[in-house]
């Protein structure tokens, strides 16, 4: 060990005790005290302390479920039934459970949107954002086992078409899903282990995000205007500032939940989910969760059953690559006049292939799938690379700073040229 | 010159060590894939025997078997004609409808559409029937005909013929 450690030194003894044997506090005041976040950081910024709390949400609402649940198939449904009937708040735990998960997908996408528009993932940050599509892989898992646990009709025949993808492999499909149900087809075997897999996999969760933070905090926060902090007036502490402003995001968070959770409790649910499972009827429609039915819709749009499995998987993973496909140098597409539309197009087909991935896929709908899985594909193969060879992007601020001089300036000085905005007072200040 | 003699005994050491521990750890891994795969009593599951005698012709019964629907159906003249009309050769999947049969009145299948496991619709009168008129699958819209056949959607196989044998003119032993 190295005698010449610097050890931090507190006012307080107890912590001057813990900082010399684990120099744990000086690392929580530099990563969430002293950080500093880009002053021009807008609310979409909020979104990851939000996921995060809802992370924890999940899991405390989950770990309290379990206490109550019967992973078996003779008694799932009935136990979740008791949940919701005679167990003390059993109800309030599972609608906070079954609409949290809703939630956190809304609120990742949109911590995915700010990263795609404000070009998050760019160099320094790629690492960042292949943590992040392994946090979104191990979301999209663990909500896919969660939800065959209430043993519900979707819950089975869902667990059945996603094990099927599988036996799409050529020739160790088949073998792959029986080792994965653990019979040959969604049983006993199958509830059991997804139950011990979908209690697990948060808490790894839990652990990526761990590293999808540190990762941030080494080369610090993007920004809207997506350029480096320069000086110390381009950016302001996270405490107290981001904290507080974070603090503002999650009571706005907790009154939309909270109306959903105690006035539309069961808006996102499927009717069909409140039949017990039946291995010999399958329900007219299978519909996935609408927060995976982007990928169901380019799933059932291409007519051969390998091709479609290979496209789902296509459209999550190609998203690993997303940085290298982006030859632009300029992060924020609020900067890129014209990939923006191209960006903004990309949001809105996501959202179309999730409207038809909840409808049957037949006539117009399918031909909406069709499009919207070109445009998808395109948008990563064609678009991205070739958009930024060509365009000619605007011209971007000098610094964080000097944003504020433009747009602030001219209304406090009252439109005068050479009244410096108090951003730039604070420079001559230094 | 006696350094390197020296260095080879060491690089063998180092090798076979980690050879050995590599080989050692997939040795302790792989009870713990294996115990994944379906158990003693699931394989075990064994044979049903079906009274056919109630069967109409034109009428289907589904029964439960290893946990999977078994569609067992009294074909008519039309269905029985219109299966073997059709040339082999011309299907996604190609099989003669002799081939999928034992009594060509009596049709035998596991009920599961062999695109992503849903039960196709088809074994009441109500249901649709799909274009074929035998078996349409709701989830993704895979068409089969009178012998169970695919002809039309996503589907890449047949549905599956099940072991099965007479024992008498009305019991059917399925597995």
């Amino acid at each position: 060990m190295d005698k010449n450690r610097k050890v931090h030194q507190f006012k307080n003894p107890v912590l001057n005790w813990i900082e010399f044997r684990l120099p744990i506090i000086s690392y929580f005041k530099k990563e969430y005290g002293d950080y500093p976040m880009p002053k021009n950081c807008n609310y979409f910024w909020s979104f990851g302390a939000l996921a995060t709390i809802t992370l924890v949400t999940m899991i405390v609402s989950g770990i309290f479920l379990a206490m109550n649940y019967t992973p078996h198939t003779d008694m799932a449904f009935d136990s979740v039934e008791r949940i919701m009937r005679d167990v003390n708040y059993g109800w309030l735990m599972r609608y906070i459970h079954s609409n949290g998960a809703a939630f956190f997908f809304i609120i990742v996408y949109i911590h995915i949107v700010r990263a795609m528009y404000f070009g998050s993932y760019k160099y320094p940050r790629e690492l960042n954002w292949i943590l992040g599509v392994f946090i979104f892989l191990l979301m999209m898992a663990t909500s896919f086992l969660g939800y065959t646990l209430p043993w519900g009709q979707m819950s089975y025949w869902g667990a059945t078409v996603i094990t099927n993808l599988f036996s799409a492999i050529p020739f160790i499909g088949e073998g792959l899903k029986t080792w994965l149900l653990g019979d040959y087809n969604v049983g006993n075997a199958t509830l059991n282990r997804f139950f011990a897999l979908h209690y697990v996999l948060p808490f790894v969760i839990f652990g990526v995000v761990g590293l999808h933070v540190a990762a941030v905090h080494v080369h610090g926060s993007n920004n809207p205007d997506g350029i480096d902090i320069k000086t110390n007036n381009d950016s302001v502490n996270f405490f107290p500032y981001m904290l507080i402003k974070d603090t503002v995001a999650m009571c706005a968070f907790g009154v939309a939940i909270s109306a959903v959770i105690f006035f539309g409790p069961n808006l996102m649910a499927e009717v069909d989910n409140y039949i017990p499972a039946d291995p010999l009827v399958t329900p007219a429609h299978i519909v996935p969760n609408w927060y995976l039915a982007p990928f169901y819709a380019i799933l059932r749009a291409v007519p051969d059953k390998l091709g479609g499995v290979l496209l789902m998987f296509g459209a999550i993973v190609i998203l690993f690559v997303l940085p290298w496909l982006d030859r632009s140098k300029v992060r924020s597409c609020n900067y890129r006049p014209i990939y923006k539309w191209f960006m903004m197009g990309f949001f809105v087909n996501f959202f179309a292939l999730g409207y038809v991935g909840m409808l049957p896929a037949e006539g117009l709908y399918l031909l909406i799938a069709r499009v919207g899985l070109l445009y998808y594909f395109g948008f990563f193969f064609i678009i991205t690379p070739f958009v930024g060879w060509i365009e000619k992007p605007s011209k971007l601020p000098l610094s964080i700073s000097d944003v504020y001089a433009k747009n602030i300036a001219p209304n406090i000085g009252g439109g005068e040229k050479g009244i410096p905005s108090p951003a730039m007072q604070k420079d001559t200040n230094l | 010159m006696a350094k390197k003699p020296k260095n080879k005994r060491r690089d063998f050491l180092q090798l076979s060590t980690v050879t050995l521990g590599a080989v050692g750890t997939a040795a302790f891994i792989w009870p713990f894939l294996k115990s994944m795969s379906p158990a003693e009593d699931t394989l075990a599951a064994g044979s049903t025997e079906v009274d056919i005698s109630a069967i109409e012709e034109g009428q289907s019964i589904t029964i439960k078997w290893r946990g999977k629907p078994v569609f067992i159906k009294k074909r008519t003249k039309d269905e029985i004609d219109a299966a073997k009309m059709v040339q082999a050769s011309d299907l996604r999947d190609p099989q003669d409808d002799a081939d999928r049969v034992q009594k060509e009145e009596w049709l035998v299948l596991v009920g599961v559409c062999t695109h992503l496991g849903c039960v196709p619709l088809g074994q009441k009168v109500s249901d649709m029937k799909g274009e074929y008129d035998g078996w349409y699958c709701p989830c993704h819209g895979s068409h089969y005909d009178t012998s169970g056949r695919i002809r039309k959607g996503p589907a890449p196989k047949n549905l599956d013929v099940p072991p099965y044998t007479f024992l008498n003119d009305n019991t059917i032993k399925i597995g």
